[in-house]
């Protein structure tokens, strides 16, 4: 079985007829993960998830229900999560936010998950579950 | 209504400043949230390019109820081939502005991709003026 249809056949079996949904705190216990930044959000739903260090990437895409993987880590990715309508940025490979991060996520509405682990095992976890890909 | 900026060199740590503040006041206004997107990523990206290429410079938005017209001006090294620019992928930015994320070529294509109209004014040696519109209840 091929790649593409060994994922198809997930998305069969997992998300199309059961969409994973999750929330904040199941993530982050999910991803050892710490939660900063917004504590608004905790009743919102995820089911799809974008990785990206690529901010360009980021605004090309649509953010409902959709969680931001990103390794990079400064004011910049505050500001495109803004711009983009992301409710929250999960920063993976141990990298911490700083102050101004966290004010603009607070002002910005974001929720940041700091997670120690790399964007690809991030990535596997969630997808593991049954969180989708943008495509 | 009508809302300026200054552009600084370099400074990363307020860009975006302008294209959040816009954000905002759109919110504030009910522009509808699919147009909104449209018009803070095409400001951003110009903001982004302005902060990373050029010496410094303006944003000016306007504000109708028909649509928005933003004009970032900046005085910089202007753009050599606008054609070569639009093109996915081709950049000249700096190793600091690939560590904020950008510099992968994707700036003008984003910003030609959310607006409605697209002018590029460009010299070189003295400078880029984007006039970006978006027509709102489209």
């Amino acid at each position: 079985m091929n790649s593409s249809r060994f994922v198809l056949y997930l998305y069969d079996k997992n998300q199309i007829d059961n969409p994973t949904i999750m929330k904040i705190k199941e993530i982050a216990k999910l991803l050892d993960g710490r939660i900063l930044g917004c504590q608004d959000n905790f009743e919102m739903e995820f089911h799809k998830a974008f990785s990206s260090d690529l901010m360009s990437d980021v605004l090309k895409v649509s953010f409902d229900d959709t969680l931001l993987i990103t390794g990079l880590c400064n004011n910049q990715t505050m500001r495109t999560a803004d711009m983009a309508d992301v409710s929250v940025v999960i920063i993976g490979r141990d990298k911490r936010a700083d102050e101004e991060m966290l004010e603009l996520a607070e002002d910005s509405g974001i929720t940041i998950i700091e997670s120690p682990y790399s964007l690809f095992k991030i990535s596997g976890i969630l997808f593991s579950v049954g969180i989708m890909p943008l495509y | 209504m009508h809302y300026s900026f200054d552009i600084e060199r370099g400074n990363f740590t307020d860009a975006g400043h302008a294209s959040a503040s816009v954000k905002r006041t759109l919110k504030q206004l009910n522009v509808e949230p699919a147009s909104i997107k449209r018009i803070v990523v095409a400001l951003y990206e110009a903001e982004i390019n302005a902060v990373a290429h050029a010496y410094g410079g303006k944003i000016d938005v306007e504000i109708d109820p028909e649509k928005i017209v933003m004009i970032v001006a900046d005085e910089g090294p202007g753009i050599p081939n606008v054609d070569l620019a639009m093109t996915e992928g081709w950049s000249t930015a700096s190793p600091k502005v690939r560590e904020m994320g950008f510099g992968a070529g994707m700036g003008l294509p984003n910003i030609k991709k959310n607006t409605d109209e697209l002018k590029i004014d460009t010299k070189i040696g003295v400078g880029t003026t984007l006039t970006m519109t978006v027509y709102l209840n489209a």
